[in-house]
């Protein structure tokens, strides 16, 4: 109730200011500067990273107030990058709502919210998108009472959604193109959502398949409720930036892609500082530094690679301790195992 | 001190000296202003044509071209009729009488509140006044958002769930002869349908149209006339014969029988919800977003009129009811015929800033879920086209041109209740 309310006023307040300082700001200064957001991270010491406000797993505060979550993790990579330390992140919570004006505003110098990649995101609300850190699809959640086996049953069910996602538009898409009624419940945070859903306000709780199983992991009794078989969209989810700072862009794209090829070439938590001291795999040299120089080429260091990966592991190890099959929440590899794996992860190559 | 005698006034201007612009008391307040208004005008046009600059360099031109574009999202309380592939627009309209649904039921019943609550808390009844005291305390002094929030995990927690409704070992069940049905969702009633109606076809022999009801609100309103006209002629007998006729049977035959002729002309039937599938189906629906944002607006703002109706009251002399009293007027007579009128003057003026607040505090709707204007248009619109400027211009402009018609109304209403001072 009471983180409820703080999040809607805090919402109300951010969108006025964020409005209201864009106004100001455009109207008061002389031409935007096509700001050099790395240059600014590094000044400022800290990482303004934005987050969920609270998905398990994803991204959530531990009891220490500490951030933890698969999405956590690219902030914290990136900070460990650029910073060299993964704690100097200042994690701003967004809702579905507010992400992209504090994106665009300059609150935050990147998004890693669960967003899915989309064209007019990409192109019409000018993010650069770095890439896909989990590949996802919208699932429905139904008591597991209501006797429901498939989503084409849920004619004119009470649906929870979270409002501005792409799960608002998909959902009305799904039930129109198969000529069956529902009635929307549009809700601010995933926090309220599931409480709706669990009074009973509705029937239906609709969103990314992985949120879903990580909500639901939360719940009192995990096991009265299923996740029906149709998974109605593509949700490529993945960290952004704004457009126009390519420099920067690049290296949110290539921590990511750091983390991602680690796994791919057998670098983890385990053998990092021992294979760092140099190997005779020309590839795990370029990316842990001691052959070339990727890391001057993107304005940092020799050794950016090798810290990002140090701080939880590569791709697979992130993947397995915040929501992999030995979790609460436990989401098996599926799409997102490597393509060697047969799955969609896949990383260009270092050189 | 310079009085105006002092300076020599010239009539052909010839003694006009540039510095008196800035010595002379007469032209020194224009001056100033002059310069104040070139000032702000200079400063508009930089801070304009600057906020025109960046926004072409950020490639933000400003249109309204996405207004037209189909907006792809489904709304659930839609006074008319709207589907996702309707344009951006046409939400923002369903969203704009939404917002209008709601503070217009909630300044009625804000005022309903407001009149019993300010008249009882100047009771002689201790219990009553203090009561009235605690409520406008309570109310007035917890933020509006807040009491919506309660009023709405309240109902939806309390409230049993549509399919506690269902089976053998049902937990709940309709109320008054199993017409309504109070679930978590909101309130199911019957709903009024005509079965000779003038949109029925043949597919569809059940149906309402504007038409109809069209037809039902001109037989009101011609009860309205007829009443009133009865009402003059017995003030006039009671002018005259110092005796006043009964006319309380004429009055509710004039009321009822056009009504119920029309009804049955138009053959009323009563379309009673039922549960099927997952929620009830039939009937209207009072959703449980619009029933918690308005009763929390109305009784939060009812907190504030009870404050207003109450100074209104007092600023009345007792003189006034001391002499109705020594007439021997009852009590509430007294109230409704003397005191009451009277107060109206002063609790008008304030009256309309509360219908001001209403209308703006009802855009914290999103809270609950209500789509109104700053949901549908300041909220999914602006976030599916990102065209942040653009509708937040538009909102405010809403908001304003909301509020400017408010004002507008209610001081017509405050002018004509004014003391006529002849
Ligand atoms: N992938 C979709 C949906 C993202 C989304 O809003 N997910 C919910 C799932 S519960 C969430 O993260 N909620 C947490 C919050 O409100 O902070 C999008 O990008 O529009």
């Amino acid at each position: 109730m009471n983180r409820q309310m703080a999040e809607t006023q805090e919402e109300v307040k951010m969108k006025k200011t964020v409005f209201l300082g864009a106004l100001a700001v455009a109207a008061v200064t002389g031409g935007v500067a096509s700001a050099a957001t790395l240059d600014d991270v590094k000044a400022r010491g800290k990482l303004n990273c934005g987050v969920t406000t609270g998905v398990p797993g994803f991204a959530e505060p531990d009891a220490n107030g500490v951030w933890q979550g698969f999405d956590v993790a690219v902030c914290r990579a990136v900070a460990a990058a650029v910073l060299s330390d993964p704690t100097a992140v200042e994690f701003v919570p967004t809702t579905g709502k507010t992400r992209f004006t504090a994106l665009a505003s300059g609150e935050i110098d990147m998004l890693a919210r669960n967003t899915t990649w989309t064209f007019s995101r990409d192109v019409d609300l000018k993010f650069e998108f770095t890439g896909v850190n989990y590949y996802d699809g919208q699932g429905f959640m139904v008591p597991a009472d209501l006797g429901v086996s498939s989503a084409k049953d849920l004619d004119g069910a009470t649906v929870c959604i979270q409002t501005g996602t792409t799960t608002e538009l998909n959902l009305a898409d799904f039930f129109r193109s198969n000529n069956i009624s529902y009635e929307p419940v549009p809700i601010e945070t995933g926090a309220e959502a599931v409480q709706q859903y669990n009074a009973g306000a509705c029937d239906v709780y609709t969103t990314d398949a992985s949120a879903l199983a990580a909500q639901r992991a939360n719940f009192e009794d995990p096991t009265a409720h299923v996740i029906l078989p149709e998974i109605i969209s593509k949700e490529p989810l993945g960290p952004l930036v704004r457009h126009g700072d390519h420099e920067w862009g690049d290296i949110v794209r290539w921590t990511l892609n750091a983390l991602i090829t680690a796994e791919e070439l057998g670098v983890t938590s385990v053998n990092l500082e021992e294979l760092a001291a140099g190997t005779n795999n020309p590839e795990i040299n370029r990316l842990l530094g001691t052959e070339g120089d990727l890391g001057g080429m993107l304005g940092l260091d020799k050794d950016w690679a090798e810290r990002a990966i140090g701080v939880a592991g590569n791709y697979g190890e992130v993947f397995e301790t915040n929501i992999g099959e030995n979790t609460p929440i436990g989401l098996a590899r599926g799409l997102n195992a490597q393509w060697t794996d047969g799955g969609l992860i896949y990383s260009p190559p270092f050189r | 001190m310079t009085t105006l005698a002092d300076q020599p006034i010239s009539a052909s201007g010839s003694s006009f000296k540039l510095s008196m612009l800035l010595n002379d008391t007469r032209y020194r307040s224009l001056t100033f202003q002059f310069i104040a208004l070139v000032a702000i005008i200079a400063f508009m046009a930089f801070v304009g044509g600057n906020l025109v600059r960046n926004l072409a360099e950020a490639g933000l031109n400003i249109s309204y071209a996405f207004l037209g574009e189909p907006a792809g999202y489904d709304i659930n309380q839609r006074p008319i009729e709207y589907d996702s592939t309707s344009s951006h627009g046409r939400a923002a309209v369903v969203g704009l009488l939404n917002t209008l649904i709601v503070a217009f039921l909630a300044c009625i019943t804000a005022t309903v509140f407001g009149v019993i609550a300010g008249v009882l808390r100047l009771s002689n009844n201790w219990i009553v006044s203090k009561i009235m005291s605690i409520y406008v305390e309570i109310f007035r002094n917890v933020p509006v958002l807040i009491w919506i929030l309660i009023i709405f995990s309240v109902m939806i927690n309390a409230l049993p769930g549509p399919r506690d409704f269902r089976g053998e070992d049902a937990t709940a069940s309709m109320s008054f002869f199993d017409t309504f049905a109070f679930t978590n969702r909101g309130v199911f009633a019957p709903a009024p349908e005509f079965t000779n109606s003038f949109g029925s076809t043949a597919e569809l022999p059940v149906t309402t149209t504007g038409m109809d009801w069209l037809l039902v609100i001109a037989a009101l309103l011609l009860s309205w006339f007829v009443a009133r006209a009865v009402a003059n002629w017995a003030t006039r007998t009671q002018e005259a014969t110092g005796n006043r006729p009964t006319t309380w049977y004429i009055t509710l035959a004039i009321w009822v029988v056009p009504v119920v002729a029309v009804l049955l002309f138009l053959g009323l039937t009563w379309n009673v919800p039922e549960l099927k599938g997952f929620n009830f189906r039939g009937g209207m629906q009072l959703r449980g977003s619009l029933i918690a944002l308005w009763f929390a607006l109305s009784i939060y703002t009812g907190a504030f009129i009870a404050e207003n109706v109450r100074a209104g009251i007092l600023a009345i002399s007792k003189g006034q009811t001391e002499a109705a009293g020594a007439l021997g007027l009852r009590p509430n007579r007294i109230m409704s015929l003397v005191v009451l009128p009277q107060a109206l003057r002063v609790i008008i003026p304030p009256l309309i800033s509360q219908y001001l607040n209403i209308t703006k505090n009802s855009s914290l709707a999103i809270a609950v879920g209500y789509m109104d204007v700053t949901g549908t248009l300041g909220g999914i619109t602006l976030l599916q086209t990102g065209r942040a400027i653009e509708t937040i211009l538009l909102l405010m402009l809403f908001y304003l041109t909301v509020s400017l018609l408010i004002s507008f109304f209610m001081n017509i209403f405050n002018n004509r209740m004014k003391l006529k001072e002849r």
